[in-house]
Formats: structure tokens, C-alpha cells, sequence
């Protein structure tokens, strides 16, 4: 018998008559926040601001017509020379730029490369308030994982509304086919609160950029 | 298997891992005396109990999230083999590969396999909770594959100089042990040589060595904390991105996860993911969340295997009561307000895991025939803490008492009998009747009183010295309420 008859079998066993009971799963819990947490959309995008920044991340704000004027203004402050962006970024996110020479991901820009950069610039698929997460899917504005992971600096550009105010608005909106990263601040190593210290893997430097459209 | 002790023979998991494992008190011993290990396991259990109260406590509606969590889990548990299958097609079908593993030995053996089939003669792994229980890295190492852990806290451990890593090393402390960290980073091959011992510097060391070995892996080994069966997407939750990078980076994945990871449908995740990163660090959510299904095209491994593995999770999920400590999301919770573990640490209570959840799956998995795994349910206050911060709703305190009646039912029936069970059987005799419990009170509270000294007895004795051992006994008054009541005046007609 194989392994995988052998433990279905145990599996069934160890179940007896009880195999097969439906639990009824209580969904009491919230979907949305409160109105006392946010009453309108102006909250929501407060208290992900206000959650994203208890990370150790930068958060700014913009509009949608300064967009480019803030990305440029973000990377000259990081002093960025040269930045990774997905191929599908939007064209006008970077139409600003002054001494910073974007390298577009065709998919096959190598590690050697993308660890010589100084940061990378990305959109999201959807930001959490109440965790103060940003979640990327791979889809349009993002590229794949590894461009996101390797550089030490990540500007992400946070669209309000793509901000959803609990986990589960976020996990309703988002497809479990695609590979999703769930980014809440940059890494943390060691123990909790006096042992925590930067490091682990992944950009030690999270800018958010909020684009209130 | 373990040195003479027999374990429970309901699963034959003749793995190399079973290390001869002492009784749990004996085994405190090594950790009660260690005073660092004490302040560590001390200040960490305090910082992780204040973060997950205010993380838990923050949200109104924390009680409706566990009691779906508990349903949720339970869910899974009592249709495990149709969610199984479920899995498997699912995985399947998004170009994954699954294999399943009766026993820590064949999971093992599965895992090297797969790691020898790439050519590959090295591997990284990254969140494997699985890799003690498995013996991962002895497998591994046996069959000539260098393995590179690249949790931090394993990194330190091994530089230590430990060759079989602690059951869970504890994080290293960056603040406090600056010294000995500078002594142990100086080791690694790519470090620095005028290594400074300020803590960021030595957190940026360590990082920028793990980091080379992640981003120049080809083969890695990763743990899931939940698959969702309807979807096959696999979920990692972590602090410091190694997972993050694991999943990434790599030709080939290898990812080992236990048979109870399961989890039914996409949105179930929607409570999950607001428990677990609560209960386990404090935090709204974890800094790193992966969730991958399959391979994708251009992103990622190109090649993906699941190890489902039982090793004993069967054998829990057949004890009826027992059943419910499967819910378990390994939050640790339960083992951050528990007041032995403080103490202990998780080394006491074996490889499968420590604090109440570990003493309470331990016994269930092995059996309680072995001293050792019989100690383990008496590793408790039964003060409960555990039950009320359980983000699944384990009573994890009622499976203690009940595994403390399994192993008080499998030696009822030794040939010779235990000292307790002496014991109990002539109180009971003693106890059966009113003049022979009034004789013994007598006799026995004349005999304590001549032990005693100053109103305490310090020193029982024979078997009975193991109680004062920790503690002492007040000395029994002369006369007890038998005899006072007994010798009160009967003052007629007053109420």
C-alpha cells in the first residue's frame, strides 16, 4: 500500500462514525470596519497611513496630477541612481525623473544586475488599513517577486483606492492563483520588542506613496 | 527509537529522530539552572503576552474570530481525508507535485530525494517548523548535502557550535549579547574582519550572509502554516522574510507541511490570517506573508513539491478528546503565558514542540507508556491561562486532565504497581470507613506532630518526601474538628 493510501486510511479510522460531521462555520465576526473606526473613506485612508508608519515605513501623500514629482522627489532623497521598475509600470509614474536611470524588468534582468540597483518602484493590488499591509499580486505595475525582494529600498505607489479597510475585504478582492507577497513593513530579526533589530530579507527601506485619485 | 523506552507503538515512526528523552523535571534541570536562558524566555514571554493582549484586545470583535477559527479548524479535522484529496488535485492541477509521508523517516527520505534528483549538493531551508521532527538536516547532511538554515536564530545556534539545533532556538539578542554574537557573526566565512559589535552592524552581518545564501540557491525547503485545500495556495507567515526569499528565489521548492495544515477554502483564510499573526507575535500582521499556487510561469520556482506528513497526527486526530489539539495554528500563545514554560523554555518537552500544546500532542502522537512521555501532562499548573489566549479554542487544560487519566489507566494493570496507586488504593481502604479514617487522622496527626519543628515539617518520610521536597508542611493541630466537634458543649434549645 502506498503512503498516501496508508494515511487516508488511518485518517478514516482514526474518524470512525465521526468522519464526515459538517461544522457550521459562525461568521459573527467583522467584514468592514466600524463606523466609529471610519466613517468615510477619508478615515480609512487615515488609518492605513497612520498603520503603514507604525511599520518603520515612510509614508507621503500625493495627488494624482504630482504623482510623478513625488516618485522623483522620493528617489532623489535616497540619492537612487539607478532603479528597477516592471515592465508594465505606468509610463507617466516615472516621466520626472532626473539622474535616475529606471531599468525596465523584461523578465530577464539577472540577479547580478537587480543587486546592484538602489531601489525599485512598484504599485500594489490592494493596501489593508487595519493591518497596515501593502498586498502584491504580480499584476499590472508590480512584475515578479523577485524584483521586489531584491533591492534595499521600495518605493510602492498605493492608488486610495485600492485601500480596503480589514483582511477580509483583502482577501475577497485578491486571486489565490496568483503569488501574492503581503508586505507589513520591512523584515524584523531576533526576539520581540528590546531584541527585535533590522535585518531578515527583503527591502530594509518601505516607502509608501498614497495617490488620493 | 528511544533508548529502551517503548512509545506507544501506535505509530511506527522508527525515525532518527527519537533522541532517549529524559522525564520532563529531569529534563527542566539543564534549563532551570540556566540563569541567561531564564532572564531570556522571561523577558520574551512578558513582551509577546503585553503585544498579543493589545493586538487581540484591539479588535472588537476577537471572540467571534476565535470561535470561527475553532469551527473552521474543527471543519477540517472531521473531513481531513476528502480535504487531503482535495489538496492534492488542487496542487496537482497548478503544476505542483505532492508526496506523501507516512513517518519522519520517509519524509526524510522524500525530501533528499528530491533534493538529490536536482544535482544539487546544496539546499537552504527557511521556516520549517518540520525539521527537528523529521530530522531534516542529519538526512540531508547523510546524503551529502550541505544544508544551509537561514533563520537567523538557527544561524546563531549552529555557529555556537551546537550540531543538532535546539528544539526552537531563541532569538538572539541583539542589545544584550553583543560580545558573544561579534564572536560567533566573526565566524562566518564572509564577515567582515573588523567586525564592529554595535547591534546593527551585527544584525546587518548576519543578514548579508543569509541573504548571499538565499539569493544563490537553487534548491530550497520551505514550511507552510496553512494550504487551502480548494485553491491548492500555500500560505507562510514569517517575521524575517527568509520564507519570502525561499519562495522566490529557487529553481525548485520543496515545501513540508503536516497533514493538519489544511485548511478548506480561500476565504477561510480571512479569519486565519487575523488570528495567527495576533496570537503569535503581537503583530496586526506578520511582516512577510507568501501565498503561492503551483508554479507560475516567469515568477518564481519552476518546480514545486508538497510533503504532506502524518508522522502521528493520525494518531491524535483517533483520540476522540485528543482530537481537538489538530486545531492548533502554532501561535505559541499557550506557551508564552504558561508558567512552566517560562521557566523551562522548550527544550524539556522534546522534538515535536514545547509548552502546553506540545505537552498535550507529545504524549497523544508517542503514548504514555514511556516515563517520559507519561511527565508530560503533569508539566502544568492547570491554571488555564492557556485555553483563554488559544485563538482556536483548544481546552487545552481538560486534555491535560485527560492524558493525566490515560496514564493513570495504563498502569492500573502493571504487575507491580505504582507508589501512587499504593497509595491511593490505601486511602481508599482507609477512607471507606469512619473508624479507620478517625484512627489514621489520630495516629497521623500524632506521628507529624513529632516530625515537626517550630509548627512546619520540612522532610516527609520515605516516598512521601517527594512533596516536601519543593515545599514545606504546616504541622496538624492537636486536636482536629472531629474532636472539637465531638467535644463541644450541647447548649439545648439555642439556634
Amino acid at each position: 500500500m502506498s503512503s498516501r493510501e496508508r494515511i487516508l486510511r488511518r485518517v478514516r479510522d482514526a474518524l470512525g462514525e465521526a468522519r464526515g460531521t459538517g461544522v457550521d462555520v459562525p461568521r459573527g465576526y467583522r467584514r468592514r470596519l466600524t463606523a466609529a473606526e471610519a466613517a468615510t473613506r477619508a478615515d480609512v485612508v487615515a488609518m492605513f497611513t497612520e498603520r503603514v508608519a507604525a511599520r518603520r515605513a515612510t509614508v507621503r501623500h500625493a495627488g494624482a496630477d504630482d504623482l510623478a514629482t513625488s516618485v522623483a522627489a522620493a528617489l532623489w532623497a535616497r540619492a537612487a541612481r539607478r532603479i528597477a521598475a516592471p515592465a508594465d509600470l505606468p509610463f507617466g509614474w516615472l516621466s520626472e525623473l532626473d539622474g535616475v536611470h529606471a531599468v525596465a524588468d523584461t523578465g530577464l534582468t539577472d540577479l547580478e544586475t537587480l543587486q546592484g540597483l538602489d531601489g525599485v518602484v512598484t504599485g500594489c493590488a490592494v493596501a489593508i488599513a487595519q493591518t497596515g499591509t501593502i498586498v502584491l499580486d504580480g499584476g499590472r505595475a508590480q512584475g515578479r517577486r523577485l524584483l521586489s525582494l531584491v533591492p534595499d529600498y521600495h518605493l510602492c505607489v498605493v492608488h486610495a483606492d485600492q485601500i480596503v479597510g480589514t483582511v477580509p475585504e483583502a482577501v475577497a478582492r485578491l486571486r489565490p492563483e496568483r503569488p501574492l507577497t503581503w508586505i507589513s513593513g520591512p523584515p524584523v530579526a531576533g526576539g520581540p520588542e528590546a531584541r527585535r533589530a533590522e535585518g531578515g530579507q527583503g527591502p530594509r527601506s518601505l516607502e509608501v506613496l498614497i495617490v488620493e485619485d | 527509537m528511544t533508548g529502551g523506552s517503548s512509545a506507544g507503538g501506535r505509530d511506527s515512526s522508527a525515525g532518527p529522530v527519537p533522541l532517549p528523552m529524559p522525564k520532563f523535571a529531569a529534563a527542566a534541570r539543564t534549563a532551570l539552572a540556566d540563569t541567561g536562558l531564564r532572564r531570556d524566555l522571561r523577558a520574551d514571554a512578558a513582551a509577546l503576552r503585553r503585544r498579543r493582549e493589545a493586538a487581540a484586545g484591539e479588535l472588537g470583535d476577537w471572540q467571534e474570530l476565535r470561535e470561527a477559527g475553532r469551527a473552521i479548524r474543527d471543519e477540517t479535522l472531521l473531513n481531513l481525508d476528502a480535504y487531503l484529496e482535495r489538496l492534492e488535485k488542487s496542487v496537482t492541477e497548478a503544476g505542483g507535485a505532492v508526496h506523501w509521508a507516512a513517518d519522519a523517516a520517509e519524509a526524510a527520505r522524500l525530501v533528499t530525494g528530491l533534493v538529490r534528483a536536482t544535482g544539487q549538493g546544496e539546499v537552504v531551508t527557511a521556516a520549517v517548523p518540520a525539521a527537528r521532527e523529521i530530522g531534516l538536516h542529519d538526512a540531508l547532511a547523510e546524503a551529502g548535502v550541505t544544508v544551509h538554515p537561514t533563520d537567523l536564530a538557527e544561524l546563531v545556534a549552529r555557529l555556537g557550535g551546537g550540531r543538532r539545533p535546539a528544539a526552537r532556538p531563541a532569538p538572539p539578542a541583539f542589545h544584550r549579547d553583543r560580545a558573544r554574537l561579534r564572536e560567533l557573526l566573526a565566524r562566518l566565512p564572509d564577515a567582515p574582519p573588523d567586525l564592529p559589535d554595535d547591534p546593527a552592524a551585527l544584525a546587518a552581518a548576519a543578514r548579508d550572509h543569509l541573504r548571499r545564501r538565499l539569493l544563490s540557491a537553487r534548491v530550497a525547503v520551505c514550511g507552510a502554516d496553512f494550504m487551502v485545500a480548494d485553491t491548492g495556495t500555500l500560505v507562510l507567515l514569517e517575521s524575517e522574510g527568509n520564507g519570502r526569499a525561499a519562495v522566490t528565489v529557487p529553481d525548485t521548492l520543496i515545501c513540508v507541511a503536516g497533514i493538519d495544515a489544511v485548511v478548506p477554502t480561500w476565504s477561510d483564510l480571512e479569519v486565519l490570517l487575523q488570528l495567527l499573526p495576533r496570537s503569535a507575535t503581537g503583530d496586526r500582521m506578520s511582516p512577510a506573508v507568501s501565498t503561492w499556487t503551483g508554479v507560475t510561469p516567469g515568477d518564481g520556482p519552476r518546480e514545486l513539491h508538497l510533503v504532506l506528513l502524518d508522522n502521528g497526527r493520525t494518531a491524535v486526530l483517533a483520540d476522540e478528546a485528543g482530537r481537538a489539539a489538530l486545531r492548533c495554528v502554532r501561535c505559541s500563545a499557550c506557551a508564552h503565558v504558561c508558567p512552566v514554560y517560562e521557566r523551562t523554555g522548550d527544550e524539556p518537552y522534546g522534538p515535536r514542540g514545547g509548552g502546553p500544546i506540545g505537552a498535550v500532542v507529545t504524549p497523544l502522537v508517542e503514548g504514555v507508556e514511556s516515563a517520559a512521555h507519561a511527565s508530560l501532562p503533569y508539566a502544568s499548573t492547570l491554571c488555564g491561562a492557556c485555553a483563554d489566549v488559544c485563538p482556536v479554542k483548544i481546552d487545552i487544560p481538560g486534555l491535560l486532565v485527560h492524558l493525566r487519566g490515560a496514564v493513570v489507566e495504563s498502569r492500573r494493570r502493571r504487575p507491580v504497581p505504582t507508589p501512587e496507586l499504593v497509595m491511593m488504593r490505601s486511602a481508599a481502604w482507609t477512607m471507606g470507613e469512619q473508624g479507620r479514617y478517625e484512627a489514621a487522622l489520630r495516629s497521623g496527626a500524632r506521628w507529624a506532630r513529632l516530625l515537626s519543628r517550630g509548627g512546619r515539617i520540612r522532610r516527609l518520610p520515605g516516598l512521601l518526601g517527594k512533596w516536601t521536597e519543593a515545599r514545606d508542611l504546616p504541622a496538624p493541630p492537636a486536636g482536629g474538628f472531629r474532636g472539637w466537634w465531638r467535644a463541644r458543649p450541647r447548649s439545648g434549645g439555642a439556634r
